[in-house]
């Protein structure tokens, strides 16, 4: 394979460094297979699409801003008759388009399905499948194992050639005009609407394509956890980081060729009515939903398990002290994976028998038990921790804060009986949303934040990242917790329309969803300041002691200048001299850290 | 790299000098030795193949569940069929995943001329299965209006249910020739480069031991539809 080595010529240079000249800096990264690049172009592909997305729902909320109210008023003319007229307000999104010169004749609820969709599957299929594992998770894994790269670095870079393709089938969808199925495409619905157009198919497909993306990264991570550790690193050595992509890799490896056939089976099912999903035609409806969340429940924990990964690092390293319970929490991470494949009925429990019904709620609370075991571990590692407060540490704390909400809201939908009010309400959205955004998308924040100055050797400005996460902290509750009153008053979700009492509730959530998108656009200009005239980073500016902080920030293209062997653990603060850092900076504690 | 002692003297020097000629061919530099990199590679292609039984399992599953809703159709469906097609492509199918097993084998010995044979034999019954598919089945059965779906027109039917079996027939048999097709193109790609630059060898032969994996794993899902759809009634 010399030909195709992707390290064939050694350069001890940082791998941003490149041959001069744009074209040939653009070729470099086109073709590159190191992870780390690959690395970087995922992270800026997926928050490409986290704000594609989020401009989306901040539509969907300015929507929500105020009803659609049709009234009649009679005034009079200047002939001095009686005149009605008809006046129709809260027409939110048609004012905007027709403002951008997009008039366009279908209703402002049909405008307001699209974009929820639009949303939806951005959201999902774009960003937060692919965001934790396929940025920081591309980058990080290798090194810490203490590996060159990947097990497969071309598969790597096809991956993610793979992922553009499947955005730019989504965008080109959304370009003609959108669909308007919900990102779950249920049947028959998604096989008869819009018949004579292609929108549907291409958007289906672009889940179809993101899913072989998604598989091959899954792939790529297992063969590199088993074969590629540093000698002297055993699987209790790894940092829990790794263990939590490992269970993630399982499950995009396991679920996502059943999401294949499923779409497939529906792209089949528009373009030839094979009849499989059609009632019509004696197939069944409920067959595409248990098929669709038999890889769409999983997936929901490659969602969160990276970033409980990234949370286990932050709080050990930025509380400097030892993990409580490494195993408990590796364990419930495989724990989780395994419990993932069980539950996925939960999402259909009046589409199946009570017996069947009364199964899936059960093995749904099962679900609680290895997430409360991690919950638990990360507060005891916080108990008499150095804890520094910083940005990634807030975002860590905002996380155990949120997604305990988001946790603990789950069970009253797991429970048949409460989940028969609260089913396809807001409550379902805020829920949702706590674990995915308040989950997520925080620990993304806050991972990003902790190893930013490792990935780009540039410092970020605290304050302004601290005002940043303030922002989030603050916008995304408002947003959001308004949303289960919402829903335990009857509001249902995907409606853009609403009776006169939910009004104030919807407009708080929307002030909500200003203030967060503020908060990201304060974070987006203290990346760009770091990027243009950020501090030099040092090689381990937090002190922690997995391999990654023992490499250069940025790291040299070989990522080692050595192969690391490993002689501590991970979380080894009571007794360990962190790297490359100050001893009088990074004390160890007294009295070995034994409290 | 161990040297192994084989007579080379009758391979042209173009082909032995070739950085891609399997004695030249070394591992790439995030490896510690070839070994482990073969290792990944193969532990990497059964997560693959796992990920192709998922796949179809969609179709089977389907099966099944149609099967139960509607025994008539299902027996009906299958009478249609005629099992001596299936058969017949059973054991192309099986004499090519044998072929397929022995071009490991002989690449592992350095036996270039029957590797190249046996992977020759391989790709023709592939190609073999494929024009008993298409012309002894598909071409008859379309025509006659045993199509899936809203396509079926098939006069005779009994059950109203029956286009339901051609789709899931049409669906499963077509994806897995699908597969089929591209086990074809991998193989000819490992026989060019077999022929172009004896890229495989007793120490090199990872592309040759995966293809072979995943026509095994065709073949095995041909084992499953055969009966499925052609013997049980």
């Amino acid at each position: 394979m010399s030909t195709l080595d992707a390290h064939a010529h050694h350069d001890e240079g940082s791998y941003l460094s490149g041959p001069p000249g744009m074209m040939a800096r653009i070729w470099q990264w086109a073709t590159t297979v190191d992870h780390k690049k690959i690395g970087v172009m995922y992270l800026f592909a997926v928050l490409t699409m986290f704000f594609i997305g989020g401009m989306a729902a901040m539509a969907v909320r300015y929507d929500l801003l105020d009803p659609i109210r049709t009234q009649t008023v009679e005034t009079l003319n200047a002939a001095g008759d009686l005149e009605t007229t008809t006046i129709t307000t809260g027409e939110s999104l048609k004012e905007i388009m027709s403002g951008l010169g997009m008039g366009s004749n279908l209703t402002e609820s049909q405008i307001y399905n699209r974009t929820f969709t639009l949303h939806g599957a951005v959201m999902v299929f774009m960003f937060i499948v692919p965001s934790i594992p396929a940025s920081l998770g591309n980058f990080f894994l290798p090194i810490m194992l203490g590996a060159k790269d990947v097990a497969f670095p071309r598969l790597n870079l096809m991956s993610w050639y793979i992922y553009v393709f499947g955005c730019l089938f989504g965008i080109m969808s959304i370009l003609l005009g959108g669909v308007d199925t919900g990102w779950t495409f249920y049947t028959p619905y998604s096989t008869s609407t819009d018949a004579d157009h292609w929108r549907v198919v291409l958007m289906v497909m672009a889940a179809f394509i993101l899913g072989f993306s998604s598989i091959l990264t899954g792939l790529n991570f297992v063969v590199t956890v088993h074969k590629l550790r540093a000698p002297g690193m055993g699987w209790f050595d790894m940092p829990l980081m790794i263990w939590a992509l490992y269970a993630t890799s399982i499950i995009q490896v396991l679920a996502t060729p059943v999401i294949g056939i499923t779409l497939l089976l529906l792209v089949f099912e528009r373009l030839m009515h094979i009849g499989i999903f059609d009632p019509a035609m004696g197939g069944d409806p409920v067959l595409y939903q248990h098929f669709f969340w038999f890889y769409s429940h999983p997936v929901v924990y490659v969602m969160i398990l990276p970033a409980m990964g990234i949370i286990s690092e932050i709080l050990a390293v930025h509380s400097r002290k030892h993990i409580f319970g490494y195993r408990a929490i590796a364990f419930s991470s495989l724990g989780i994976a395994g419990v993932s494949f069980l539950v996925w009925g939960h999402h259909i429990f009046t589409a199946m028998g009570e017996l069947a019904a009364i199964l899936f709620s059960g093995l749904t609370f099962l679900v609680a038990i290895p997430t409360a075991i991690k919950v638990f571990n990360w507060i005891a590692t916080l108990y008499k921790g150095s804890i520094v407060i910083n940005t990634s540490m807030c975002y860590a704390l905002m996380f155990l804060f949120t997604f305990s909400i988001g946790g603990l809201t789950g069970l009253p939908l797991a429970t048949l009986a409460t989940d028969l009010h609260l089913h396809d309400s807001y409550y379902v959205v805020a829920h949702f949303h706590y674990v995915m955004m308040g989950g997520t998308v925080i620990a993304f924040m806050g991972g990003i934040h902790h190893w930013w100055p490792k990935m780009f050797g540039k410092m970020f400005n605290e304050k302004g990242a601290m005002l940043g996460m303030a922002l989030v902290f603050i916008g995304f509750n408002v947003t959001f917790f308004t949303q289960f009153f919402l829903g335990t008053q009857g509001m249902p979700r995907r409606y853009a329309n609403y009776v006169d009492e939910f009004q104030t509730l919807h407009e708080i959530s929307t002030y909500g969803s200003w203030i967060l998108l503020a908060g990201f656009l304060v974070h987006l200009v203290v990346f760009v300041v770091s990027l243009l005239a950020g501090k030099k980073a040092p090689a381990n500016p937090w002190g922690g002691l997995t391999l990654e902080w023992e490499c250069e920030s940025p790291p040299i293209e070989h990522n080692f200048h050595h192969e690391p062997i490993v002689k501590h653990g991970p979380y080894d603060f009571e007794t360990v001299v962190p790297p490359h850092c100050d001893p009088k900076e990074f004390p160890l504690p007294e009295n070995g850290g034994n409290h | 790299m161990t040297m192994i002692e084989t007579d080379t003297s009758s391979v042209p020097a173009r082909i032995l000098q070739s950085p891609k000629h399997w004695r030249n061919r070394k591992a790439a530099s995030h490896w510690r030795s070839g070994d482990e990199e073969f290792d990944a590679s193969k532990f990497g292609m059964w997560l693959f193949l796992s990920t192709e039984v998922l796949l179809f399992a969609g179709i089977f599953c389907g099966y099944a569940v149609f099967r139960l809703l509607y025994p008539e159709a299902w027996a009906n469906g299958s009478h249609y069929l005629d099992w001596r097609f299936g058969a017949a492509n059973t054991a192309v199918l099986l004499l090519s995943s044998w072929t397929a097993a022995n071009a490991v084998r002989l690449a592992q010995l350095d036996k270039q001329f029957w590797f190249k044979v046996n992977l020759v034999i391989t790709i023709v019954c592939a190609l073999l299965f494929l024009f008993i598919k298409l012309k002894f089945e598909y071409m008859l059965k379309l025509p006659a209006g045993k199509a899936p779906g809203t396509f079926f027109s098939y006069p005779m039917a009994h059950d109203p249910h029956e286009p339901l079996w051609w789709s899931l027939y049409y669906v499963g048999t077509g994806i897995h020739a699908f597969h089929v097709i591209i086990g074809a193109i991998i193989f000819a790609v490992v026989l060019w480069r077999a022929v172009r630059y004896q890229s495989y060898g007793p120490t090199q032969y990872t592309l040759v031991e995966n293809s072979a994996l995943y026509w095994h794993i065709v073949d095995l899902i041909w084992i499953f539809l055969f009966p499925l759809l052609y013997l049980i009634h």
